[in-house]
């Protein structure tokens, strides 16, 4: 049993309606209670689907659990047949349904149905989201592609030298909930059809179970999201000698390095005559060497994510961007190995978990200027004051934002740029303030993003007013005083005004004069 | 009664389980701790109806079940007993720790009642150990209030002392106005079940008389009645009509003049109704279709046609006590369509037939329906909402009224210049 007050992923078929979802002509049975519909909102709130997620639940209740829920999941899936007419139906069971062992899977097989059945055993006590959808989409592929195992010769990567056509990959692992997917897609559709390549087909989001039998006649595949379509990769491989990408397109060196394996695999020359021209492509590369970036030497960051986002922002944070990677952590089990190799070279310590509050302390104790995380650390980092970013899921409403904003490829280097920068700019711009608070040109009405404790003049000398009426103190504030401290820029008059008071108290002054605020500030700096 | 046409339907549904009721009930009682024992799909489904991310450390979490759990009782319970003694060493301001039944823990049978009584023997006088079902094998969204207080019933002590006990939870400005009203009507000993404080409890017998806050309380009323109680019958504090209904009702139990009652409440009645007139215009006339979910569909029809004149096209309940729901049923228009229980695609076949204006619905069914071009409202915001009374009705209308106003902001040209 583990305590937990939140949780980075949901259950594994929360992973499996993630594939279901993103594709289209697929229905998925699901064996369960009646709350396991809250799953929907993920999709049609967090993603704004217009659509339902194409998902049956059997609705168990407990009266049904002494009679006969075989028969309610049979009823379910005949209905849901006749209803959806999908061309492929999942099959699978929720936690409680597990319990229950009923096999809906196999009850499917035995309807006599005239589509293909993929049945999902996907263990809900001990795997998760991610792997409930990597599990899926590799039986999915699985059941679709089997027969064709056989008959099929080994898939050369070099086979469309020989068909006289542009080479063809295939793009697997983008997926609802998935983070910032639907640009990743573009992004990288663009980038190889720049390079001569053809996308073939994209999968999960957006294919039909025809596109995944259509899997065979691209050259190579895409492996984008290791973490949902690794195994689908190794499955074809295995048993179609199809060759997949290792390199996720994240950060300009990896982009470059994501093209080259592309290029290589296929013997197909780049189009490009340098890396420059290349990297030209992206505005990061001279964003980050221009003198405006010096500042960014150095700046410690605390990186925690799912594996794939954790590890290539690293790499940015540390390569492409100048700053010093203080901590690296990962709620992926499956990526650990990985991200723990990542953290050896850093120096760091992997931090492998998926309880919130244990990376808040992690955070804590980094002190870093600048936190890279989920929506979670975000949240921390806020409680710690310390800026923050978002690279990866779990998702939020504002992961899935309407303007294009991939974080993979060309465009995805100059949103990560933007994205980490701008948090940390905002405190550059907090020093300025601070440098010349005392320029005339500086007014009230110009504000610091962080918010501030003390509003404008009026209401700190409207308090003044309520404290010399307060006989227990007994500060009075004179004209000299409340001057200076008009002076004072608001975002720190606040505190002026405390430490002065407190410094008058200490020191048993009954009066406030524009004396007293210079040696309150020398007292106290 | 009137005649209302009662149906039911079975089939699969599109509604959240008891658990979720753990959102407002550990905002009622900020000394309480609600430990869910069950799986990861639990504690998602509270994170994701719950905005869990905006606390530090939410008052309720999950303990849950692992492979290893599941092979052995005994060691369930003995992981039950590690989880609690973390938490309890986490969080030692905690007064009260109610042990949520889940589906899992449900059909592997962990005897939650056996643990928290071995828990309340260790830790007397520190933590009191409360358990009951949230499972959605059993309950459906609100029903898991009505096994939380149930749940807290068998605590309370007897007094035979004549009070108002109010029954079911109330957002706390919404409460503090029903008693200052109740005080001007003469009565003067107000209790509120749950407290806002857990071990605060009221204390019961038969001088108690309940007026029921919240239509989802069907267990918590058969216990409170068992226990001497008198159940005032009377339709829910929802709109200007059932508000005052509810008073009078209230009143009557007390033998205090219905004149006072008028006397007291008619000036908040006109100030109300002056206030639910705009809504009222945007509202008049429009087809409603309410799918099931909170229990409070049927009080949010009668005041929406009652009041704001809407046309009902179909009511849905989760679940229908008739009963309880008695006073609120005569009050409905004839012909009232009700429907308990749900096939949530037929009755969305019967939502596209019927092409209503505004569709209450739960946060799965919005936006596809939005996408279709039907207005909805989402049924969670009823229980988040503080929307109980007179001076609440307007608010009431208003949450009806806004999607559809927003549609007519967006589809009008309202600006010529270019």
């Amino acid at each position: 049993m583990e305590l937990t007050l939140w949780t980075y992923e949901g259950p594994p078929h929360v992973g499996a309606m993630r594939i279901a979802s993103s594709m289209k002509d697929l229905h998925y049975v699901l064996h369960a209670p009646q709350g396991d519909t809250y799953a929907d909102l993920l999709f049609t709130m967090i993603e704004r689907r217009g659509q339902r997620p194409p998902v049956t639940y059997t609705t168990f209740q407990a009266r049904d659990l002494g009679g006969d829920t075989a028969e309610l999941v049979k009823k379910n899936i005949k209905e849901a047949v006749e209803r959806f007419k999908p061309k492929t139906l999942l099959v699978g069971e929720s936690c409680t349904a597990e319990l229950i062992q009923d096999q809906p899977g196999a009850l499917a097989k035995g309807m006599g149905l005239d589509m293909p059945i993929v049945n999902l055993e996907l263990p809900a006590y001990s795997k998760k989201e991610n792997w409930g959808a990597s599990e899926t989409f590799y039986q999915l592929t699985r059941t679709l592609l089997k027969e064709k195992v056989s008959s099929s010769e080994k898939i050369s990567a070099l086979r469309w030298k020989e068909l006289g056509r542009r080479p063809k990959v295939n793009i697997l692992g983008p997926s609802l909930l998935g983070f910032r997917c639907r640009d990743d897609v573009i992004e990288i559709q663009r980038i190889l059809s720049e390079q001569g390549i053809d996308t073939n087909v994209v999968a999960p989001l957006g294919a039909s179970p025809d596109d995944i039998e259509r899997l065979i006649d691209a050259e190579i595949n895409i492996c984008l999201y290791p973490e949902i379509a690794e195994a689908s990769c190794e499955w074809l491989k295995r048993n179609f000698g199809m060759e997949y990408t290792n390199t996720i397109p994240i950060g300009i060196k990896n982009t470059i390095e994501f093209i080259s394996e592309v290029h290589n695999k296929l013997d197909l020359p780049l189009t490009n005559k340098n890396k420059e021209e290349l990297e030209n492509k992206s505005k990061l590369p001279w964003y980050s060497k221009s003198v405006d970036s010096n500042y960014l030497t150095g700046k410690r960051v605390f990186i925690f994510g799912d594996g794939t986002h954790a590890i290539a922002a690293a790499k940015i944070a540390k390569e492409e961007l100048g700053f010093e990677v203080v901590g690296l952590g990962t709620y992926s089990r499956e990526m650990a190995r990985q991200v723990r190799a990542t953290a050896k070279e850093l120096n760091v310590e992997a931090l492998i978990t998926n309880n919130y509050l244990e990376v808040e302390d992690a955070m804590k104790k980094a002190a870093p200027e600048l936190v890279l995380g989920t929506q979670m650390e975000r949240h921390s980092a806020k409680r710690l004051g310390i800026p923050c970013s978002v690279i990866s899921t779990p998702m939020h409403v504002q992961d899935v934002p309407a303007r294009y904003s991939p974080q993979m490829g060309w465009e995805g280097a100059n949103v990560i740029f933007d994205d980490w920068v701008h948090p940390l700019m905002m405190g550059l711009e907090e020093h300025l303030i601070d440098m010349f608070k005392h320029d005339f040109e500086f007014v009230d009405g110009h504000q610091s993003h962080l918010g501030h404790t003390a509003t404008n003049t009026k209401d700190i000398l409207n308090s003044d007013e309520k404290e010399e009426n307060n006989p227990k103190e007994e500060i009075i504030w004179t004209e000299s005083g409340r001057a200076e401290l008009t002076k004072v820029p608001f975002f720190v008059r606040g505190k002026v005004k405390t430490n002065t008071e407190k410094y008058a108290i200490l020191r048993g002054i009954p009066k406030i004069s524009d004396e007293t605020l210079y040696d309150a500030k020398a007292y106290f700096s | 009664m009137s005649k209302v046409e009662f149906n039911k339907e079975t089939g699969p549904r599109e509604v959240f389980c008891g658990l979720t009721s753990i959102v407002w009930l550990h905002r009622r009682m900020p000394d309480a701790f609600f430990l869910v024992v069950g799986s990861r799909t639990c504690a998602h489904l509270i994170q994701s109806a719950a905005g869990v991310m905006i606390f530090a450390e939410p008052r309720f979490g999950t303990a849950i079940l692992e492979e290893k759990d599941l092979a052995g009782l005994a060691d369930a319970h003995e992981e039950l007993d590690r989880v609690v003694n973390e938490l309890i060493a986490r969080r030692p301001e905690i007064k009260t720790l109610f042990l949520v039944g889940s589906c899992p823990s449900e059909v592997i049978k962990l005897d939650l009642a056996t643990v928290a009584e071995k828990l309340n023997k260790r830790f007397l006088g520190q933590v009191r150990f409360v358990n009951y079902s949230g499972s959605g094998i059993e309950t459906t969204f609100t029903q898991g209030e009505d096994g939380a207080l149930k749940a807290l019933i068998p605590l309370m002590e007897s007094s035979n002392e004549k009070k108002l006990l109010l029954v079911g939870t109330l957002a706390n400005n919404v409460e503090d106005r029903f008693k200052k009203i109740f005080k001007n009507l003469g009565i003067s000993n107000i209790e509120s079940f749950p407290p806002r404080q857990s071990t605060e409890l009221p204390k019961i017998g038969k001088n108690t008389k309940v007026l029921l806050t919240q239509p989802y309380l069907s267990d918590t009323v058969r216990d409170l009645k068992h226990r001497g109680c008198e159940i005032i019958s009377a339709p829910f504090p929802l709109g200007i009509e059932g508000s005052t209904e509810w008073f009078l009702a209230a009143a009557k139990a007390f033998k205090i003049n219905e004149l006072k009652v008028h006397e007291i409440i008619s000036p908040l009645i006109s100030r109300a109704k002056l206030a639910l007139e705009s809504h009222k215009e945007i509202l008049k006339g429009k087809r409603l279709f309410l799918l099931p979910e909170s229990q409070l569909e049927i009080s949010l029809a009668r005041f929406l046609h009652n009041e704001c004149e809407m046309d009902l096209v179909e009511v849905g309940t989760p679940y229908l006590n008739k009963d309880l729901m008695k006073e609120e049923i005569n009050l409905l228009p004839d012909n009232t369509k009700i429907v308990e229980g749900q096939h949530v695609e037929k009755q969305l076949d019967r939502v596209r037939e019927s092409n209503p204006d505004l569709v209450v619905c739960g946060m799965g069914l919005a936006n596809p329906l939005e996408a279709e071009g039907i207005s909805t409202k989402w049924s969670i915001e009823m229980v988040f909402s503080p929307i109980h009374g007179i001076d609440q009705a307007a608010d009431l209308a208003g949450l009806f009224s806004k999607p559809l106003r927003r549609n007519q902001i967006l589809t009008k040209k309202t600006l010529v210049t270019h």
